[in-house]
């Protein structure tokens, strides 16, 4: 009991370190020599690898496609942005439900499979996206990718909040506040009870009468849904998006991430996008061959640490 | 009409690019229980050292030992890599270090041969029409399907009557008991691999000759390679031959009418046989339902 209070304490002095540590990101960021667009990024992208860790690390679904909705929210935002009206809130929302969307009329082609044949149909489905928008030229752009809209200033009344680097970082901390929230909540529901239970032991469940199909299914879903919100917060963080946020190379990045920082804890995504994110922005800025040294990463990380840096933290402790 | 015929041609000679691919993957598929994500890589590896050992070996030379070397890297590759992760068995790992693996081929490619494509020469002789009105079949083109039925039928006798091919179907159905009956399975799945690597850089070899070489054309020939897997039938090696060609010729027809639809047509055309048929054409049923 004593060391399970003195569990709990530590965690919770790592979470308000973390709250605080995003909260004051803008100022400390420059200081160790970084810029705030790549804080934003890092809370995109791990908005992005949390929201497929509900699939992915509590469902058991190996989806390696998940980067189709984090393109469909991306291009979502953008076109609204573009051809609909010039609205942040709106291309937040709209992009949002077109990946939630999405990720649910395709859910039921591939809730009944699993492992390998799971992550197949996933990588499939999602090029045929990829495919869309380097094809359908006048809509999407094309290869060249979709530019020419701009995140637009907030309107509360009368009163307008232009959003520079900054301001933009905090709207994006909000929504993965937001996101995080909605996540937790999910996972200490029954629902997300449901969801552990159905990857420790399919079959069981079915044996006990649970229609697990729909459970991977609303998994699915609520997944794109979150990936979808990140993918519409990057748009806006560039003012462009292009194929490449759709490719499955960005998918098989994700998964990486995930992997990294540990899939069994619900932080862990987090932490493995912040340090991809930085070893990548790094690795790319001093060689030329930086593809191979990420390669070497994943080889290294499935070969030496499978369980993450978070998962050797929590060994023997519960997963939730 | 004849418009029609020249892109279904060509469309059938990415189908066999693609049947080739998926052929190899079908194998790694079933009896490694790997989805090989650096497929493409050794697409591009037997493509490049084909190209490579063209002066020395000659055009046919370089065509078979090219692609054996694909399949030897791959041997290594499986005995230093992938054997470690048999005993793990979710399909994650396999599928994340393959993934790093084909970023890393993909970038050593870059840096040896240059990121710029490589015109890939065909022998003077084979790129003659054979006839003048249906000018678009050369006769490397119809060697390229000769080669690959070849191949095609090569694997089968292999599969079905040696006994090292009985061992890898056997392998496929039930590992334990194979290796159970005093089956060296570690070797039987390291073969395995590399033959399906040979059929990756078959695949490199031979389409260097239509598409040239570029470092990135792995990656733009296996996404539809695992659609023909898809298609066909997970588990079944002649659905994975049949879902390559019907793909690549259902590509070539859409060019013809619908030129920015030819990709998304064979995304579209899983997607319908997903909802039809789910374990594929030639699936066997309790592998995917």
């Amino acid at each position: 009991m004593n060391l399970r209070t003195a569990w709990t304490q530590r965690r919770y002095a790592v979470l308000i370190l973390l709250w605080a540590a995003l909260v004051t990101l803008p100022w400390w960021l420059p200081l160790v020599g970084s810029y705030s667009a790549l804080g934003s990024k890092i809370l995109i992208f791990g908005l992005a690898t949390m929201g497929l860790n509900i699939l992915f690390g509590f469902t058991g679904g190996l989806s390696f496609g998940q980067a189709a909705y984090f393109g469909i929210g991306a291009y979502g935002a953008g076109m609204t942005l573009k051809y609909l009206a010039p609205s942040t809130p709106l291309a937040i929302l709209i992009g949002t439900l077109a990946g939630g969307v999405a990720a649910a009329i395709l859910g039921p082609l591939v809730m009944r499979r699993r492992g390998i044949y799971f992550a197949m149909i996933t990588i499939a489905i999602g090029q045929l996206f990829y495919f869309v928008a380097v094809r359908w030229n006048n809509v999407t752009g094309g290869e060249d990718g979709l530019a020419g809209f701009e995140r637009q200033p907030l309107h509360f009344g009368h009163f307008t909040l232009a959003l520079d680097q900054t301001r933009f970082y905090y709207l994006v901390l909000l929504c993965f506040t937001i996101g995080v929230v909605l996540m937790r909540g999910l996972l200490h529901s029954p629902l997300g009870h449901t969801w552990v239970a159905i990857r420790e032991n399919r079959r069981r469940m079915e044996f006990l009468g649970v229609r697990t199909d729909l459970y991977v299914w609303a998994s699915f879903a609520i997944a794109g849904l979150i990936t979808g919100l990140a993918g519409t917060l990057n748009a806006l963080l560039f003012n462009f998006t292009s194929p490449q946020d759709l490719h499955w190379i960005l998918s098989g990045d994700f998964v990486m991430m995930i992997v990294l920082g540990g899939m069994r804890n619900f932080w862990g995504p987090l932490l493995g996008t912040a340090i991809f994110v930085v070893a990548q922005d790094y690795l790319s800025s001093i060689t030329g061959n930086w593809m191979t040294f990420i390669g070497l990463i994943f080889v290294g990380i499935v070969l030496l640490f499978p369980k993450g840096l978070l998962g050797m933290v929590d060994r023997g402790k519960s997963s939730t | 009409m004849e418009l029609l015929f020249f892109n279904a041609f060509n469309g059938l000679i990415q189908g066999v690019f693609y049947a080739l691919m998926a052929l190899g993957l079908a194998l790694i598929l079933s009896l490694n229980s790997v989805i090989n994500m650096a497929h493409g890589g050794f697409l591009v590896i037997g493509g490049y050292l084909a190209f490579t050992l063209t002066p020395y070996l000659g055009f046919w030379g370089a065509l078979v030992v090219g692609p054996l070397l694909a399949g030897v890297i791959g041997l290594a590759v499986e005995q230093t890599l992938i054997r470690k992760l048999y005993k793990r068995a979710d399909p994650l790992y396999s599928l994340l270090l393959t993934f790093g693996l084909a970023l890393i081929i993909q970038d050593l490619t870059r840096t040896i041969w240059g990121a710029q494509g490589l015109p890939a020469a065909v022998p003077e002789a084979l790129d003659r029409p054979l006839s003048s009105t249906l000018f678009f079949i050369t006769g490397y083109r119809v060697v390229i399907i000769e080669i690959t039925v070849a191949a095609a039928a090569g694997l089968y006798l292999l599969l079905r009557y040696t006994l090292v091919g009985i061992r890898i179907r056997a392998g496929t159905r039930d590992l334990e008991s194979v290796a159970a009956l005093g089956v060296n399975i570690y070797k039987l799945r390291a073969l395995n691999f590399a033959m399906g690597c040979f059929f990756a850089g078959l695949a490199g070899a031979l389409a260097s000759g239509i598409l040239g070489l570029t470092p990135p054309m792995g990656d733009s020939l296996l996404m539809p390679s695992f659609v023909a897997v898809i298609v066909g039938g997970v588990g079944s090696l002649g659905g994975a031959v049949l879902g390559g060609l019907l793909i690549g010729v259902a590509a070539g027809i859409t060019t013809t009418y619908y030129p920015a639809a030819s990709e998304a047509v064979i995304y579209f055309i899983m997607l319908v046989v997903l909802v039809i048929r789910p374990r594929g054409l030639m699936g066997q049923e309790s592998v995917f339902e």
